[in-house]
């Protein structure tokens, strides 16, 4: 019984959705192309938020296709998006933006922003956030907490975006605990939930009382919440799936951004920028935090987010010295965007190798 | 290497092996009669997601383990009726009911997606749970993973101490001589078929119920594509799915335990993970030269439809 | 009771009528469907049906999402009718891609039509190789083709994540897994300058008439039809075994090696994990679907792809989520395989026969 209403719930919601958006049609519609199902947590679930917000405050109309893949498929539904009209696409995964770009240059009246990557065109932004800011934060209280001095990471595949995220979280963490070191497992799909829970009881196996995670389901928190360790959620607040061990989380925001667009293109003072924002653009936030950590050490961390925010501290700040021992950033320079893009190796206090 | 990681090391291996055991192993029994079901995949799926949502309504896993089971003999019967009554092509339809599987299983759980379930306890065996290295591993467990060696044994013992276990058999080799001797062939292949479709149902709800324990679109991730391959790696005999499956968990595992543990072997991860396909190819050229072999262990009949005249 | 009784001959009638009866059936399972998900079932059979071919533009991507489904399928009907069981196409197509844009990347200041023929020639031969091994293991040690070409459909998938994160990576890519985007001497031409049809649509439909005219007008042909029947009749005859498992292998892996190369050349530009959208594993449904008819083929190749852009619509103006083509798709092809029955069987209510 109770199955039937859960599923009666959700058609009424999805078929007032509908209503709404076959209703109005004169309104402006905005095009969102996901890679995964949107899910109830993680990187598509944030992006749907973001549209959500975006139809609230501007009321604008969307629509998005989920589970597009990363191949010829993502052209024809972006290009569908652009011919029937809609003011903004946004594609949302690395693999779009090859196709984005072509299809760019065909509809021009059409404002395209990819998520990553890049490549720009006439009508073609990119934005980012700077994953890193919050993994940094994460990093001193893993630093802080740590009993064992052994963090884990269970990571996908090692991007830039993703090795960003690892060097930051060490990073932090040797900032207030020279002795910390980090361990990072590889499992080669941003989706394997099997595979991500059995990484993540290696690392704790193998002595980390502190992890966390760059793929995309809760898997890690639940792992760390069975396991008793603590442990950080990532792209959304996945503390419904650790009270317990989930201390806080790096947290997506991309909904003021996607208004801000939409208003700049329908004032017609849309340019295509690449915008790579964080904390100053509150596109970073962390979760609320675990009442586990210290009172002091919580007061410490709303300062760094402050510091943040007004750009007084910055994560890759020198010296940053890499596993192998060589300074990449000599001290009292911060590295450069450039620098943080082409990133492929990993810092010291991470005691794994990069495969291949 | 400490013996407490060699313990979990150990303890992993034999969960990642779990569902691969109880799915494969029923693929056996529905390919010893003849059929081959490629359907694995989205059986797994509809066993995951129907084993997640009556565990999460009657909050009993056992209750969500059962309703995992009815959902995969519900989809084998769907292929059963395709490929026996219907002479389908049995690898288009196995193909087809992945599809269908896969798809039916994400849209049904779409209110899933943000459930959560309690973990499932494990069972420890008193004594025999604190021998040093095998304790844990062996006998302090999840229910699931004793009853896959339950399940084990009864196989073995099904299709090498019992009549039926033997009729099988002879319908696998031979369908029109089983047919002949007045066996009926099509409904042992049916009930075969069915028996393989609620084993894939109980190892997708070992994954969502007992493993993760979470529901989430794609949460098989290719579980079903390797039990098809085990089987075919272990020549179709239950002992040889047991060390194969542990073998293929094992590969993942310490794959994860290297890397975690920082030691500098650079390996290609991919090089890694295709290993044991290219195992499964050098067994299957190794049992396959000598006919004997195969006629000992590979059903004759497998994939070919058959209709008695009556 | 419901019996199924062996008609004399097969029904030329129901060879025709069956697949309508998968359609009418599917389209009552979509109506119950829909309905169930309280949408308009004409809403949404328009939607996902005609709303996608409803311009040249959706046209040309149904063309264009077929090409590879109509290479593949029946590459692999050469085999399938001699009982050959190909079914790793997907491994091939990948190998296939990959062969061909190893190529585009060594020719990447080159000029001229030499650098897509070779392409041609490596995506074929990427395909034939891959197809090769079991069709060696199959004559050698007499291993069972089906599950080798299986097996190393995951090894095809590990060697191209392999090479597009490491030898064949874009080392301006900014680490992202993909290889360099092809210089225009290394793409396809295109048909019409508006969509993504490419020569290889051309070349897929000279596939399908090829085909045709191995199967019923060849003698190599005719043997491979009769092996497939009668093995021990095709013995007898002094046909022999070994060189049709090789001709049904081969024609397999060649065909899905080029539709690789189709893919890489065509609407990608550049090698990435994403090579193949499952292509090889629906070009087997297609296949039988179409009774490995190159005929058939054709059109099951435009209903399956019509399926897959008939899902996007219904995500887009239906909200429905993106697994519904799925279900619809594996609705269909199980009524399909079922309706088969029919041209050998006729189904008959008379009592059981005592």
């Amino acid at each position: 019984m109770a199955l039937t209403k859960i599923m009666i719930k959700k058609l009424a919601l999805v078929a007032l959705v509908c209503a709404m958006t076959g209703a109005s049609m004169a309104a402006d519609n905005v095009g969102f192309v996901y890679v995964s199902p949107i899910g109830d947590a993680g990187w598509t679930y944030q992006h749907d938020l973001g549209r959500l917000q975006l139809e609230k405050e501007t009321g604008v109309t969307t629509s998005y296709v989920e589970n597009v893949a990363e191949g010829p498929d993502a052209e024809r539904v972006i290009r569908e998006m652009a011919k029937r009209g809609d003011k903004v696409v946004f594609a949302t995964s690395f693999g779009y933006m090859n196709y984005t770009l072509k299809v760019s240059k065909k509809f021009r009246d059409t404002a395209f922003v990819h998520v990553t990557g890049y490549k720009m065109g006439e009508n073609m932004g990119l934005v980012n956030a700077r994953f890193y800011e919050g993994r940094y934060l994460t990093g001193v209280i893993a630093g802080e907490m740590t009993k064992s001095n052994i963090l884990g990471y269970v990571a996908a595949f090692p991007i830039p975006e993703v090795l960003q995220g690892i060097n930051a979280f060490i990073k932090g963490a040797r900032s207030v605990n020279p002795e910390a070191e980090l361990r990072v497992i590889w499992v080669n799909s941003w989706y394997d939930p099997g595979k991500e829970r059995q990484a993540a009881i290696t690392l704790i196996s193998q002595g980390a009382d502190m992890i966390t995670h760059h793929t995309d389901s809760t898997a890690v928190v639940q792992a760390a919440e069975d396991e008793g360790v603590y442990a950080f959620g990532y792209h959304s607040d996945m503390s419904k799936y650790g009270p317990r061990a989930h201390l806080t989380a790096t947290t997506h925001h991309w909904g003021d951004y996607y208004v801000k667009t939409i208003k700049e293109v329908q004032d017609g003072t849309w340019a295509p920028i690449s915008v790579w924002g964080g904390y100053p653009r509150k596109m970073i936030k962390l979760a609320p935090l675990n009442d586990a950590i210290p009172e002091e050490l919580q007061n410490r961390i709303r300062n760094m987010e402050e510091q943040l925010t007004v750009r007084e501290l910055h994560p890759f700040a020198g010296p940053v010295i890499d596993q192998s021992g060589a300074t990449i950033v000599p001290a009292g320079k911060n590295m450069t965007d450039e620098q943080l893009n082409k990133m492929n190796y990993y810092l010291e206090g991470v005691v794994s190798t990069i495969p291949n | 290497m400490d013996a407490s990681i060699l313990s979990s090391i150990l303890f992993a291996t034999i969960v990642a092996g779990t569902p691969l055991i109880i799915v494969a192993l029923g693929q056996l029994i529905a390919e010893k009669s003849g059929v081959l079901n490629l359907g694995a995949e989205g059986m797994m799926a509809m066993g995951a997601i129907a084993g997640f949502a009556i565990t999460l309504h009657t909050g009993s896993p056992w209750l969500g383990v059962l309703a995992g089971m009815a959902a995969g003999a519900l989809m084998a019967s769907l292929f059963a009726i395709v490929v026996l009554t219907l002479m389908g092509n049995q690898v288009a339809s196995g193909l087809a009911l992945s599809i269908l599987g896969v798809g039916l299983s994400a849209f049904i759980g779409k209110p899933y997606e943000s459930e959560i379930l309690p973990t499932v306890g494990a069972i420890r065996v008193p004594l025999l749970a604190d021998i040093p290295i095998i304790g844990e591993p062996l006998f302090n467990q999840q229910a699931l993973v004793y009853l896959s060696w339950v399940l084990f044994g009864t196989i073995v013992w099904f299709l090498y101490r019992s009549r039926p276990g033997l009729v099988l058999r002879a319908v696998g080799e031979s369908p029109s001589s089983a047919h002949s001797i007045g066996y009926p062939v099509i409904r042992i292949r049916y009930l075969a078929t069915i028996f393989g479709g609620a084993m894939a149902g109980v190892g997708g709800a070992f994954l969502s119920v007992f493993y993760t324990p979470l529901w989430v679109e794609g949460m098989v991730a290719g579980r079903g594509w390797i039990a098809i391959a085990l089987v075919v790696f272990a020549t179709w005999r239950p002992f040889r799915v047991m060390v194969g499956a542990y073998l293929f968990g094992g590969v993942m595992v310490v794959q994860l335990f290297v890397q975690g543990s920082g030691l500098g072997i650079n390996i290609p991860s991919q090089f890694l993970s295709a290993l044991p396909y290219l195992a499964t190819i050098i067994v299957l050229v190794i049992i396959s030269r000598d006919q004997n072999t195969v006629r000992l262990n590979a059903p004759v009949s497998l994939g070919q439809p058959y209709r008695p005249e009556a | 009771m419901i019996r199924l009784e062996r008609r004399p001959e097969a029904s030329q009638v129901m060879s025709y009528a069956s697949p309508l009866i998968a359609i009418l059936l599917m389209l009552i399972g979509g109506l119950l469907l829909f309905a169930f998900l309280g949408k308009n079932p004409l809403e949404g059979f328009k939607v996902f049906f005609i709303n996608p071919v409803s311009d040249w533009y959706g046209v040309s991507e149904l063309f264009l999402k077929a090409t590879p489904l109509m290479l593949i399928a029946v590459g692999l009907a050469v085999g399938f009718r001699a009982n050959v069981w190909n079914i790793g196409a997907e491994g091939q197509l990948i190998v296939g891609g990959i062969a061909a844009s190893a190529v585009a990347l060594y020719f990447q200041e080159a000029e001229g039509a030499h650098v897509l023929i070779l392409m041609v020639i490596a995506g074929g031969i990427g395909g034939m190789l891959w197809a090769a091994i079991p069709a060696f293991l199959k004559t050698r040690f007499n291993t069972n083709e089906i599950l080798v070409s299986l097996m190393l459909v995951y090894v095809a998938q590990l060697l191209v994540s392999w090479l597009v994160h490491g030898p064949m990576m874009d080392p301006d890519g900014f680490n992202f897994p993909q290889s360099r985007m092809f210089e225009d001497s290394a793409l396809l031409p295109l048909l019409s300058e508006d969509s993504r049809l490419n020569l290889a649509f051309v070349f897929a439909l000279g596939a399908l008439l090829a085909g045709y005219i191995f199967m019923f007008r060849s003698f190599a042909g005719f043997q491979m039809q009769v092996a497939g029947y009668a093995r021990d009749a095709a013995r007898y005859a002094g046909f022999s075994a070994k060189r049709m498992i090789w001709i049904g292998l081969l024609s397999g892996g060649a065909m899905a090696g080029f539709a690789g190369m189709s893919e890489v050349a065509g609407p990608m530009g550049q090698l990435t994990e994403h090579v193949s959208s499952n292509y090889g594993f629906a070009a087997i449904i297609v296949a039988f679907v179409a009774r490995l008819n190159p005929v058939g083929i054709f059109f099951a190749s435009l209903l399956m792809a019509l399926l897959y852009l008939g899902g996007e619509q219904a995500q887009q103006y239906m909200n429905l989520p993106s697994s519904i083509s799925n279900v619809f798709q594996g609705m269909l092809l199980m009524f399909l395989l079922g309706s088969d029955v029919l041209i050998n069987y006729r189904v008959s209510w008379k009592e059981a026969r005592v």
